[in-house]
């Protein structure tokens, strides 16, 4: 067991491409760190280079306080968990999982027994004499964590281990790989592009993009206080909404009517260059039915009336989707992930907005309806670079922070 | 539907048939030659009315043959392993590694592959009589590993490129040194693409007449084909059209043999479920 601190850490592709970017990361040792970024962010990258199978090409990479940029993969003491498994396909389970321990040169006996053991963890005892071929996904994905739990490495890595099995079984091995994690207190780190693993599974979540790390922290902390827009539309399901909003005598115009901005605010767009537009961003969760406030809530917040597009009940409260007027906020952020995310949710003039309203809600498709949301959680970002100017020394203050 | 897939079926199986047929009647002809007596040899007839060994047996009595049929053998066989062995190792560097040169490696391969081996024939027997290779073992089989390899590095590495990559990765990520990777892993996995090639550069080395003729000059080296064609009779006066036919048939043997048995280890899909999939 080790912790793994990456100290600048660049990777240049002899092709020009710059993968990863000045990674700063301190893993502590048994903790259990989420990559997690749209595809093609270096996340692999990064993971190859701890393993060991890519070079580092500036920067340093230290696992227990050794340097180790210059160290074959086997000399580092890692497992890795590939998203292809890459299972030998000539070897049986137990041959598989036993070949880093005979690699090792331990004896016969020893090896039977910790391959025993990682079997029984894993429930695998009855397929040991099975070749991968005959195997479920679901089966051949635990051969390949029984393969890396045998040796009891410093630290386990990673690959989207999941990303191959179909939702009901991802569910059920998300927890298989957090018990097992627990048990074993093993450094772990952990690539994913699928945010709910990355908000349920890790201490820490580092989120990155376009090789450069954006921000790390516990999920609830990336999740409440995002730094910048990147983060903001990225972690949540789903996604916060953003809209666009012009800077006008001290307040902000928006789709949803003047939003008030408080001393704290005020100051950031004061500066010649601060800009003249932002971008407002607020969760479904931050809106509620107005019918539903209670009036020390209201005053917290403020109100507008919009026609209901869609109503999904969920039994526990309301997804209600909004169409409102006004210009589309835009931003190479926002771009970047709604590419990712495949959706091109573009729905004409306007915007159409996710709000989370209570189950008690009468709330009816074609009505029109009048919904509060709180303006002490709304972020405002710069769209020229994202940065979310209602952050102030790491906390979210909302629109009206003094 | 059923009329129709029986009447394709029908169709496909004469067509199987007509090529099958037309690929093997010079083959068979031989072959029937060969158990053919002197007298009726001439007489038109695809099936012997008169079955003899006797051309067998004249061939294999002659030490010229065997000889020829052990040089053969010999020769083939060393090669095959040399050129396999190296190609193996080139076709690996070559889909696994980025190394500088690697561009290079593959076109001067390819150039080798493409260039006529009539017009190296006369140099080749001057370098070989100065170098005292002309009518030995390495003076066929050093020609031979040149001309196989750049076939079994295409071959190989095709092979090759098939094998998932992170495999290795895998291996080396459970302790194994580059080398431990490719033996342990990534071989068995290569093992049809290897008998594949295999038997390609063994048919190619097996059927070479060109080199095999301009190198040799006596029992010494002389290989199969070229040994066919100083086949005299007993006398002077007698024909050894059915002791060249028997001496065809016999050297068809050794590749019929080595093919069926390496078929039976070219097994498809053994990479299966390394992956996904
Ligand atoms: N061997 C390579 N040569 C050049 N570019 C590469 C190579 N491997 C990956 N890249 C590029 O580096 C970036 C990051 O890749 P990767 O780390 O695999 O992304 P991901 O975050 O999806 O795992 C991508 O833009 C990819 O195209
Ligand atoms: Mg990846």
């Amino acid at each position: 067991m080790a912790d793994i601190v990456l100290d600048k850490v660049s990777k240049k592709f002899p092709d020009g491409t710059v993968a990863v970017a000045d990674v700063d990361l301190e893993i502590a040792d048994g903790e259990f760190v989420i990559l997690v970024g749209p595809s093609g962010c270096g996340m692999s990258t990064t993971l190859n280079m701890i393993a060991g199978l890519e070079d580092i090409s500036s920067g340093e990479l230290r696992i227990a306080g050794q340097r180790v940029n210059d160290k074959a993969p086997r000399d580092r003491d890692i497992a890795m968990v590939f998203q292809s498994y890459a299972l030998y396909p000539n070897m049986t389970v137990r041959e598989n999982m036993a070949f880093p321990l005979r690699l090792a040169k331990l004896d016969k006996e020893t090896i039977n027994r910790k391959v025993e053991e990682a079997a029984k963890v894993l429930e695998l005892t009855a397929l040991l004499d099975r070749k991968p071929a005959n195997l479920s996904g679901g089966q051949r994905q635990r051969v390949a964590m029984g393969r890396a739990i045998v040796r009891q490495p410093k630290a386990f890595l990673m690959d989207e281990p999941l990303s191959n099995l179909d939702a009901k079984l991802r569910v059920q091995m998300r927890t298989v790989v957090s018990r097992l994690q627990k048990q074993l207190g093993t450094t772990t780190v952990y690539v994913t592009h699928d945010q709910t693993e990355a908000m349920t599974l890790g201490d820490r979540v580092v989120i990155m993009r376009g090789g450069a790390v954006q921000q790390v922290g516990p999920p609830q902390e990336l999740y409440d206080h995002p730094r910048n827009l990147f983060v903001a539309g990225f972690i949540g399901s789903p996604s916060m909404n953003f809209l666009h909003a012009a800077v006008e005598d001290g307040k902000l115009r928006t789709a949803l009517g003047d939003v008030p901005i408080g001393e704290r605010v005020r100051r950031e767009l004061e500066g010649a260059d601060a800009p003249r537009e932002l971008i407002l961003g607020i969760r479904p969760e931050h809106f509620e039915d107005a019918e539903l406030v209670d009036d020390d809530t209201r005053r917290r917040g403020m109100e507008f009336e919009a026609p209901v597009d869609i109503v999904e009940s969920m039994g526990s409260d309301k997804y209600v989707y909004f169409t409102v007027e006004g210009e589309r906020a835009s931003a190479a952020e926002l771009e970047e992930l709604a590419a990712d995310a495949g959706a091109s949710d573009f729905t004409g003039a306007g915007a159409s907005l996710v709000t989370r309203l209570s189950a008690e809600s009468p709330v009816a498709e074609g009505q029109h309806r009048r919904v509060w949301f709180n303006l002490e959680k709304i972020h405002l970002f710069d769209p020229s670079n994202g940065r979310n100017l209602t952050l102030h020394e790491g906390r979210a203050a909302g629109a009206l922070a003094d | 539907m059923a009329e129709t897939t029986t009447r394709a079926r029908l169709r496909w199986g004469l067509l199987d048939v007509i090529v099958v047929v037309f690929a093997l009647i010079p083959v068979l002809w031989i072959a029937s030659l060969s158990f053919k007596t002197p007298a009726t040899l001439t007489d038109g007839k695809f099936w012997p009315r008169e079955w003899t060994l006797d051309n067998y047996r004249t061939i294999f009595a002659t030490d010229q043959f065997v000889r020829a049929l052990v040089n053969s053998i010999g020769i083939a066989l060393i090669a095959t392993a040399v050129a396999v062995v190296l190609g193996a190792m080139a076709a690996y560097a070559i889909s696994r590694l980025d190394f500088p040169g690697k561009r290079l490696l593959v076109g001067v391969s390819l150039l080798i592959a493409m260039f006529p081996q009539v017009s190296l024939v006369s140099p080749l027997f001057e370098i070989e009589r100065q170098f005292g290779l002309f009518d030995t073992w390495p003076g066929l089989i050093l020609p031979y590993i040149t001309f196989a390899l750049p076939l079994a590095i295409y071959t190989l590495s095709a092979f090759f490129k098939q094998i998932p990559w992170d495999l290795e990765k895998a291996a080396k990520m459970d302790g194994a040194t580059q080398g431990q990777a490719f033996r342990r892993v990534i071989a068995p996995l290569a093992a049809p693409g290897l008998f594949t090639t295999a038997i390609l550069v063994f048919i190619f080395c097996w059927n070479d007449f060109l080199f095999a003729i301009t190198l040799t000059s006596t029992e010494r080296a002389r290989t199969v084909p070229v040994a066919l064609s100083f086949f005299t009779g007993e006398s002077q006066f007698e024909d050894p059209t059915g002791a060249i036919c028997a001496a065809a048939v016999v050297i068809t043997i050794p590749i019929i043999l080595f093919v069926l048995f390496f078929q039976r280890r070219i097994v498809s899909g053994l990479t299966s479920g390394a992956v996904k999939g």
